[in-house]
């Protein structure tokens, strides 16, 4: 549906601090034409402030920010041409989803006739299936279909990059859900520049073509979904991604084939993890309690005093006080500082 | 420590029922979850258990006794609400010994009480804290502290955890749970989470415009939903619904649909005929190039351990559960196998599951 080319992103060594607090040190970033990328990170890594400072609502201390290929570090944030969507969905509240939907086309500046106002509000509003919301206000609509008119507000731009901060986390789980497609599929079909930040692994996994981990202010590390998952490059990175959380276990607690040396903890995900009744020659742990999920458990287990989680199958015959044997299939190790240690390096 | 019995127990507002003829047990020290989206009832259920509202009709039996119109304080019941409300100016130990002070108890009693309680809620280092500096989880601990010092008989929590956010929610949930599994206190906890009340509860009750729709073992309700709205409540995803018109009779163990038999468990019922629907969880379904129930992925969702692939079919959108192993990519035409063992048959037009021979492997544990 657009037309214009499409732009990439670049942040080049920028840091920003407020005060006291660094929020973004050093950071280095390039999402490219058509790209989704994605900034993970708990509140207070320094996600916001990136996006904040790429649209030009904060300038960074050090460092450029590139759009298209263009240096817009001391631009101000009308002639950037990206678009935000915010997590709180803004709205004009008296006036209906068109007219919504319409108001960044009929900026003076555009100068575009009602006619391609119409029809690109119309393209929108199907993109987002709202045809039938079109003449509803604002206010007569539900959480769901307020934030895809906010992201429609974005779309109606064709702005050259898409700035997202948390637009999901004020809906709740089965709407979050649908929507997590919905944003995918809009973006595989217009093609869009996007840079999503938000707290939510799964959004993070499901959304993006790379993730980027963040960290106080730092970005950690980048790779697709799968790279950070099966390669994390740290103890920190690995316990960003996969439910339950990674185990993070001592070296040594449970038998392994081949540790490298320097391995001083055991990173074991739950499909690093095998549970059998206690067998007399593996280590064996307690289960504590069992947490339903449905199409799986959590098993909770204690073994030499360390807490582990692990899934298994809810018709597994298990029960709270069983003792079981535990073994590793080829779990992540780490270093002291908690580096990973790759196996194939040792 | 009680059993709490509700009877046929009802409640009007105006011309709104609120909640309608509902009968349940909740078994002395069980952790007990009432599930269900905002105004299914309930809050008001809960608030007619606390002696909040007084029922339009039928009882409620505290351990037999009949509670239904004695007011809430002579219930010897602990309500927790959803924004835990502390006393700003106080420390943690007068916050949590409260309650006892207000019934008179002495210095000494009311001291040991309250060290007890903060040791196994675990804050007993920050006894002599203002509460103004504590951390949200802290506070929370306070506060069902305030709750639980007074060892009443049980307790009620109107979604506890409602204003936290998720990660934390679910550290919580598991602490709850143990605190539950350390006193052993007959709970009823409200919440419209599914997974909270899967991950907590000893048994559920799901509700649904005022009435009960199902009780049961957490299990047991997610693998054999009585009606369409409880397999669509459970689950994330929850239950995928192939709707279809036709006819099943008793002793019939495949349904055809759109031309193609598919197998399900025996129907152990009359039948029904119109409007039916297949019902099956994503985790029961997998990619199988020979099926001739065919669609074309239109999402892969990758999650680590496993992926959430959704393809369109002529029946509508079916979310499968497969390992991140498995090939699978947006455009992909893709064939579908259901575990027919697994699947609920369901009469489209009033939602009810029809039963089947899955019932009764549910029943058998």
């Amino acid at each position: 549906m657009r037309g214009l080319p499409l732009a990439d992103l670049k942040l080049k060594e920028v840091s920003k601090r407020f005060g006291d607090v660094e929020a973004v040190r050093d950071l280095s970033l390039s999402v490219a034409d058509g790209e989704f990328v994605v900034l993970l990170g708990p509140t207070g890594a320094g996600k916001t402030t990136t996006l904040r400072v790429i649209a030009g609502l904060e300038r960074p201390d050090m460092g450029d920010v590139f759009i298209d290929g263009r240096i817009v570090t001391g631009q101000p944030p009308a002639q950037r041409d990206v678009a935000y969507v915010f997590q709180q969905y803004s709205l004009y509240p008296h006036l209906t989803v068109y007219d919504n939907l319409a108001f960044p086309l009929r900026s003076p500046a555009r100068r575009l006739n009602e006619r391609d106002v119409r029809r690109r509000v119309q393209q929108v509003a199907a993109l987002l299936r709202i045809e039938q919301k079109l003449g509803s206000r604002a206010t007569h609509l539900s959480g769901g279909e307020m934030q895809r008119v906010a992201i429609g507000r974005a779309l109606v731009r064709e702005p050259a990059a898409y700035l997202m901060d948390e637009p999901l986390s004020s809906l709740d789980a089965k709407l979050r859900a649908d929507l997590r497609v919905e944003l995918k599929r809009i973006q595989l079909e217009v093609g869009g520049t996007i840079l999503y930040v938000t707290h939510d692994q799964i959004e993070a996994m499901t959304m993006a073509d790379r993730i980027g981990v963040i960290q106080h202010g730092r970005l950690v590390q980048v790779g697709t979904p799968r790279e950070i998952y099966e390669h994390p490059c740290n103890a920190y990175v690995a316990g960003r991604l996969g439910m339950p959380p990674i185990n993070l276990i001592p070296a040594g607690l449970l038998r392994t084939e081949a540790a490298p040396s320097g391995a001083h903890t055991v990173g074991a995900r739950t499909e690093h993890l095998r549970i059998s009744a206690a067998n007399g020659h593996d280590p064996v742990a307690e289960v504590r309690w069992i947490e339903h999920l449905g199409d799986q458990n959590h098993v909770h287990l204690i073994l030499a005093g360390q807490a582990l989680v692990t899934l298994a199958d809810p018709r597994q015959p298990l029960r709270a006080g069983d003792r079981v044997s535990l073994e590793l299939a080829d779990p992540l190790y780490f270093d002291a500082s908690g580096k990973r240690l790759d196996i194939n390096w040792r | 420590m009680a059993e709490i019995k509700l009877e046929s127990l009802s409640k009007v507002f105006g011309s709104f029922a609120a909640v309608r003829e509902l009968t349940l047990t909740v078994a002395d020290g069980s952790f007990f979850v009432v599930l269900g989206p905002s105004g299914c009832g309930k809050t008001t259920t809960l608030r007619m258990i606390a002696g909040l509202e007084l029922p339009s009709s039928g009882r409620i039996l505290l351990d037999g006794d009949d509670v239904s119109g004695r007011r809430a304080a002579a219930r010897d019941i602990a309500f927790v609400f959803q924004l835990f409300a502390l006393y700003p100016h106080m420390n943690v130990r007068r916050n949590i010994g409260f309650p006892l002070r207000c019934q008179n108890l002495p210095r000494a009693a009311v001291r040991g009480r309250v060290e007890e309680t903060a040791r196994l809620l675990r804050i007993d280092h920050l006894l002599d804290r203002r509460v103004g500096g504590l951390s949200g989880g802290d506070r929370q601990r306070v506060a069902l502290g305030r709750a639980i010092v007074r060892t009443p008989k049980a307790f009620l929590m109107d979604e506890p955890l409602g204003a936290l956010d998720a990660e934390f929610r679910r550290l919580m949930c598991g602490e709850l749970r143990e605190l539950h599994n350390r006193i052993g206190a007959t709970t009823v906890y409200i919440t419209h989470d599914q997974v909270e009340a899967m991950a907590m509860a000893d048994c559920i009750a799901v509700m649904n415009g005022g009435a009960l729709e199902q009780v049961g073992l957490p299990q047991e309700i997610y693998d054999w939903p009585r009606s369409m709205f409880v397999a669509d409540f459970l689950g994330t995803p929850p239950m995928n619904f192939l709707e279809f018109a036709g006819a099943v009779r008793r002793g019939d163990r495949y349904v055809r649909v759109n031309g193609s038999a598919i197998g399900i468990p025996e129907l152990r019922e009359e039948g029904a005929e119109g409007a039916l629907a297949l019902g099956v969880r994503p985790e029961h379904v997998s990619l199988d190039d020979a099926s001739s129930l065919r669609g074309r992925v239109f999402a892969v969702e990758y999650l680590g351990t496993t992926q959430i692939v959704t393809i369109a079919t002529s029946h509508g959108q079916v979310k499968a559960r497969l390992p991140s192993s498995a090939p699978a990519r947006i455009g992909d035409m893709v064939g579908l196998s259901l575990d027919h063992r697994r699947l609920s048959v369901f009469d489209a037009t009033s939602g009810r599951a029809l039963q089947t021979a899955l019932h009764e492997g549910a029943a058998l544990g």
